[in-house]
């Protein structure tokens, strides 16, 4: 591993790579961190997508990249993305290509397709070590049709499919794990809010080789609920509640790179969104906040912290 | 030039050898998985060049295969069946990038109920996928359409995925003799993979497959899509010369079994049209005028010819081996679509048969020329007919009595 580049917030990029005027909601928490990841990743990139919100960054004959897109369809980004890489290294070994025209391969899926339907075509892509970044962003529902409820969701989130008093009777599913339980070379949590643990994580993620996954939880304002003005706010107390740990598995390890102390309550971070409204009103249900309190209490003690 | 004992799996591997493939994603499905182990043990002994891989789903398998063509590299994949339409979604998709690569698929009914035998249900769901299609009827046929498919694909008029299709069984796994060009004939002959406009490097970026907003240019789109695979015509007469001239063999896009002075003709795809072409040598001894009528290429449909051979004939048998639920046969329909309206078309009747591998044997073949005269003298066809026999029905009837004895023999007493 070669030093570290990003120290302070001071050396974060200060040109930014991502074209503006895309399509994307005002406050959209998976744009600032794809802006983020740009900066870092840079323009010698191939960012392969499946069918979510971020479809619509590339509208003929428009795109904010600088580099390579390839729409294919929800379920198999990351097979597109075997097929450019054996292609590119195919014509990189016959000498059909200059090396300095090679391309990082990046998968780019919202929750959707990362926690469902793609969950296959990922897993196997890693089986297989594809020297691939997988980037999702995780709006926690399907925010594209609406903000159904998805693989992603959190218990007790009110979507457009979990109307009832109590709302999302599921759990979120751990994706974190899911992918860890496949030895890649990498993976990692991240948030916009947090620049630069996110900026050192891609930075890290991009000078290594094989499965490196990123995991970017992406405050939605039309889906969870809020002031578009909020979605920088509202990432730093799903870090500083505990909600959204920011990790990396690395070398078979779990490391926590910034573990909040004191955690703020949950309470806080639920507070802000209406997709948690019933929580508070018309009457406060202590019960279910008390649960998701406790959740997020267990995982940190069961993390060490 | 060699000649070899091959299957029609075989010969498709050997075609995608010949073809000097860079890249061969697969997954394994029956009758075709004997293509694609047969390229894995030539790559893994290091008899051929090219990678190999199995994704983990024919879904995958087609998204890789465009996404390899479309950064420029040639593609051969196979398929069969339930694996087709898995990847049913993706075909559609690929065929839009306008990336050309060859499909190798070995028709298999489709579920349910679910069987391993062979109709043309499977190859015919993805009709309307932008894939172009090339239906086989021998092994040589199998290794020699490959290699023309993929010139079909490459060129620029074209730029589009062809599928190259065979019966499971009965060309897959029968040997016959096969001729195989040599190595540096069936090279220059397919020539080196031309990238064209759709490839990824550092220097020209580029966005393939991105939306579109409203219906103006996705038909845009879609219309240019539809006239390259119509240009697909002209391309396979030049590509078909090009190979008879290089290699002696000769596919025009349709194959005529005594049409010419035919009064009567069957028209059928694949490799069941060889058991109607020896139905009509008996039928001609017979003093019969009759003839085989076979669509090599069904997409793009080669109306103009086909109207060319039946226009004047009294009568003609359509013989599908698929059905469409609530419809009918396919080529049934394909076919009357092409010729209503022309003042002498002939009657066209309509029968389905071979499906699930079930066989059509000369006593209906006699049955379906017998049909087709009636027809003719009385200047009305008959409804469409299902082929089937009392035999058949009666060992059917047995099956069911057994399921019958078994279910009251678990029945709690």
């Amino acid at each position: 591993m070669s030093e570290v580049h990003f120290g302070r917030m001071k050396d974060l990029p200060s040109t930014h790579l991502l074209g503006t005027g895309t399509p994307m909601c005002a406050g959209c928490g998976g744009l600032q961190a794809l802006h983020e990841i740009y900066d870092v990743l840079g323009e010698k990139t191939v960012f392969v997508n499946a069918a979510g919100c971020m479809t619509l960054l590339s509208v003929y004959p428009f795109t904010p990249f600088r580099g390579s897109w390839l729409y294919t369809a929800m379920a198999c980004a990351p097979a597109g993305a075997q097929g450019i890489r054996d292609a590119l290294d195919i014509l990189l070994q016959q000498g059909r290509m200059p090396p300095d025209e090679d391309l990082q391969t990046v998968v780019l899926t919202g929750d959707g397709a990362a926690y469902g339907m793609g969950l296959s075509a990922t897993s196997a892509a890693i089986e297989r070590g594809l020297d691939f970044l997988y980037i999702c962003y995780d709006n926690e529902g399907y925010g594209n049709t609406g903000q159904q409820y998805s693989g992603a969701t959190p218990h007790g989130a009110a979507t457009a499919t979990s109307v009832a008093s109590g709302g999302f009777a599921g759990y979120k599913k751990d994706l974190f794990a899911i992918w860890a339980a496949h030895r890649p070379t990498y993976v990692a949590t991240v948030i916009g809010a947090e620049p630069l643990d996110l900026a050192r994580k891609i930075d890290k993620a991009k000078q290594l080789k094989g499965p490196r996954l990123i995991l970017a939880l992406a405050p939605c304002p039309t889906g969870w609920g809020f002031d578009p003005q909020q979605t920088t706010e509202i990432g730093r107390l799903a870090v500083k509640s505990g909600v959204w740990p920011l990790k990396e598995y690395y070398e078979g390890k779990v490391l926590h790179t910034k573990a909040p102390h004191p955690r703020v309550p949950v309470e806080e971070y639920l507070q802000t969104q209406k997709r948690f409204a019933h929580l508070f009103e018309p009457q406060r249900n202590d019960t279910l906040i008390g649960e998701i309190q406790r959740r997020v209490d267990r995982y940190w003690e069961q993390a060490g912290n | 030039v060699t000649r070899q004992l091959l299957t029609g799996n075989g010969a498709a591997a050997w075609a995608a050898r010949l073809a000097r493939v860079d890249y061969l994603p697969a997954f394994p499905i029956t009758p075709q998985t004997e293509i694609i182990e047969t390229l894995a043990a030539w790559i893994d002994k290091g008899e051929m060049p090219g990678k190999w891989l199995t994704l983990e789903s024919e879904h995958s398998m087609i998204a890789a295969a465009g996404a390899a063509a479309a950064t420029g590299v040639r593609v051969f994949t196979a398929t069969s069946s339930q694996g087709l339409l898995y990847g049913m979604e993706m075909l559609y998709t690929v065929a839009g990038w306008r990336a050309p690569f060859v499909l190798v698929n070995v028709s298999r009914g489709l579920s349910a109920p679910i069987t391993l035998e062979p109709d043309h249900n499977d190859i015919l769901a993805a009709r309307d996928s932008g894939f172009l299609q090339i239906h086989c009827a021998t092994c040589q046929e199998v290794l020699d359409q490959t290699l023309m498919a993929f010139r079909l694909a490459e060129d620029e008029r074209v730029r589009l995925p062809v599928i190259v299709n065979q019966d499971g069984f009965y060309l897959s796994f029968t040997r016959e003799p096969v001729l195989l060009p040599e190595a540096q004939g069936a090279a220059a002959f397919v020539g080196d993979y031309p990238p064209g406009n759709t490839q990824f490097r550092a220097s020209a970026p580029a966005s393939q497959a991105v939306a579109v907003l409203g219906g103006s240019p996705y038909s845009y789109f879609r219309y240019e899509m539809h006239l390259a695979a119509c240009n697909g015509l002209q391309v396979y007469d030049e590509v078909s010369a090009q190979f008879k001239a290089q290699f002696g063999r000769d596919y025009p896009v349709l194959e005529q079994y005594h049409c010419k002075d035919a009064e009567f003709v069957f028209v059928m795809l694949g490799c069941f049209a060889t058991k109607a072409q020896a139905a009509v040598d008996q039928l001609r001894q017979a003093g019969w005028r009759i003839g085989v009528l076979r669509p090599r290429l069904l997409r793009p449909f080669p109306a103009e010819a086909l109207r060319r051979v039946l226009l004047g004939k009294r009568a003609v048998a359509v013989i599908d081996q698929n059905l469409s639920m609530g419809k009918g046969g396919i080529l049934y329909t394909e076919l009357a679509s092409e010729l209503y309206g022309h003042r002498d078309a002939p009657l066209l009747v309509s029968f389905v048969g071979g499906l699930g591998g079930r066989d059509i044997t000369q006593e209906e073949f006699f049955h379906m020329a017998t049909t087709l005269r009636e027809a003719a003298a009385q200047g009305v066809s008959p409804p469409p007919r299902l082929l089937y026999t009392a035999d058949e029905l009666r060992e059917v009837r047995k099956l069911q009595a057994v399921a019958q004895v078994e279910r009251q023999e678990l029945k709690p007493r």
